[in-house]
């Protein structure tokens, strides 16, 4: 009889990815309502310093799978330990954060253990029939598709950014269980020779509140130096649209956009954006849009909650002078 | 070298999104495109004939609509097609589809499989992967870069913050990246040339898929439009001015400072 509710706890250099905190929120609150247990799973090697402070997220039991072989995430090690995990636990549903980790291990996981998947969803809920229904964004968020399966466990991966993780209460406990990593070595065929992870000060794209981002308006590479005064002052990461990155302004892994990255931050200002479709595709659950242009019939201002028609290059030094008065 | 570049046609990315009558997406009148991270998959595996010898096959599930995505695909430089078309397809999830490729796939020797990372209707970004399992191959995703030799592949794949560079031994699946090539256009030769080459058509009945085979393990329940963000208001004045009055907004107002 299927039971519990498991979440896949991302983590990198042993800080945990944000979303798995967001999932652990949310999942603490579909067990009260539910009745089902909270479990959470983490994988990596030396990660025992974790299991507090996913106690304190909420978790009723953290399963801890130390071992060298799992210390960086791989298809294969991750797939063969947690097929194994879940076939043991028989949980109702296992939910993961959307990251590329996840992008990558769920479906192979989903496969093995011969059930469903539902990928990058926005919305989750309890659900009388089949105990949990998703919603997912299909054509770029033009539409949404909404799912649901009465074949166990359910598995589900969660945009990020779509719940909010709550504070941790440091006095609750968790039951700690550690397992030992069962790997099959007919999965360990891919061999990592090196991670080159770039450093940076501002936030992941997927992860921020804010964003600051810069299209064709900023006229060249040089100019975005004034959207990263901006989003210094308030801890932001700095976006570019699809015609900024085609033209070599900035890198391919800062486009916001159908090709590029799907962002959510509760704050969006996009300047010199003119808002293609594409663009809106990437950006357009924001929780806030601001919108810099100086074309007033620029289609960014159709979604743009707050616009300012004008020269982005007076606008935005005088809006880092504003924000450094508000923090 | 044996490779199968699987693609899928999708909506073009301008297509606007309505219902039919019976709750399902509308496709009439919607103009098709071969998937853009399909592009790459083709691309690369044409470069990689190029480079080690061997053929590429297009593979593709659909209606009779996907052969022009297919013939584009053979126009560019591939050799022959292999399309799995029936009407059961429309009723089906991610992981009845990749046991229905996976199906066709065993048909087809192969070194690699490649493929785009995403497709931009659905944005699941499952089947590749599916697919890689169920044949017991390993999967890459993500691939920037592609250095392929007889028995070995090393990649070069985004994930999040920065890339990782992999070595893996052949058969592998590989998923496309942004940016791992330029897809070339087809020539007008290559264009002729195409409507020759070789495209076969399998029904499910062919790859030996009766209808209980292919129930899908997570359903669609229905499918929604979204509520139209609505338009919020221009901030009057000169930059100072609206500068202030925008960041009193977002403190007060909005309460995102």
């Amino acid at each position: 009889m299927a039971k519990g509710i498991i979440i896949i706890v991302e983590q990198r250099d042993l800080q945990i990815r944000k979303v798995s905190l967001e999932l652990l929120s949310q999942g603490r609150k579909l067990a009260d309502e539910t009745g089902e247990p909270l479990v959470a799973v983490v994988l990596g090697h030396g990660i025992e310093g974790l299991a507090q402070t996913v106690a304190a997220s909420g978790a009723d039991k953290v399963i801890l799978i130390d071992d060298e072989k799992l210390a960086n995430y791989t298809t294969g090690s991750y797939t063969s330990v947690l097929n194994k995990l879940i076939r043991k636990e028989e949980p109702q549903a296992v939910l993961i954060g959307n990251t590329a980790v996840g992008k990558d291990l769920a479906p192979r996981l989903a496969q093995r253990l011969g059930v469903g998947l539902a990928s990058d969803c926005t919305e989750m809920e309890a659900d009388e029939k089949n105990f949990l229904s998703f919603k997912r964004p299909i054509y770029a968020g033009k539409a949404f598709a909404h799912l649901s399966s009465n074949v166990r466990p359910i598995l589900a991966t969660i945009r990020p950014n779509t719940f909010k993780a709550e504070e941790p209460d440091a006095s609750r406990q968790a039951e700690i269980v550690k397992e030992t990593a069962d790997i099959d070595t007919a999965d360990l065929r891919a061999i990592i020779k090196e991670v080159a992870i770039a450093a940076s000060e501002r936030p992941d794209l997927t992860e921020a509140n804010i964003i600051i981002s810069g299209g064709r308006g900023m006229k060249g590479p040089e100019n975005y130096g004034i959207l990263e005064e901006l989003a210094d002052v308030v801890g932001a990461a700095v976006g570019a649209s699809r015609a900024a990155v085609d033209s070599g302004w900035r890198e391919p892994k800062f486009q916001v956009g159908q090709t590029g990255k799907t962002v959510a931050p509760t704050l969006y200002i996009a300047c010199g954006i003119s808002g293609a479709i594409q663009h809106l595709a990437g950006m357009g659950s924001s929780k806030f849009i601001v919108a810099i242009n100086k074309d007033p019939e620029a289609n960014i201002f159709t979604v743009a909650d707050y616009g300012i028609v004008g020269d982005l290059f007076d606008v935005v030094p005088l809006l880092t002078e504003e924000f450094k008065k508000l923090v | 070298m044996n490779i199968i570049v699987y693609i899928k046609q999708t909506f073009d990315t301008e297509a606007k999104i309505v219902l039919d009558g019976s709750g399902k997406i509308d496709a009439n009148g919607v103009n098709l495109i071969i998937n853009p991270y399909d592009e790459y998959a083709i691309e690369e595996g044409i470069r990689l004939k190029e480079k080690l010898g061997g053929d590429v096959t297009v593979l593709a599930m659909g209606g009779a609509s996907a052969q022009t995505a297919i013939r584009t695909a053979l126009a560019m430089g591939a050799d022959k097609a292999v399309l799995v078309s029936d009407p059961a397809l429309d009723n089906t999830d991610e992981w009845t589809k990749a046991e229905i490729l996976a199906k066709a796939v065993s048909q087809i020797p192969y070194d690699i499989i490649l493929t785009g990372r995403i497709a931009i209707d659905d944005g699941a970004s499952q089947i590749a992967v599916r697919l890689a399992e169920i044949l017991g191959v390993p999967s890459i995703s993500s691939a920037l870069k592609l250095d392929i030799t007889d028995t070995q592949a090393t990649v070069t794949r985004e994930i999040d913050g920065g890339t990782e560079l992999i070595e893996v031994s052949l058969p592998v699946v590989v998923t496309a990246q942004k940016g791992l090539n330029d897809p070339r256009y087809p020539s007008v030769a290559g264009i002729m040339k195409a409507k020759k080459k070789p495209l076969k058509t399998l029904t499910l009945a062919d790859l030996e898929f009766s209808a209980g085979d292919i129930a899908p393990k997570m359903n669609v329940d229905k499918f929604t439009l979204p509520t139209a963000r609505v338009a919020g208001r221009k901030i009057p004045g000169e930059a100072a001015e609206a500068a202030q009055e925008l960041a009193r907004l977002l403190r007060e107002e909005a309460k995102v400072l």
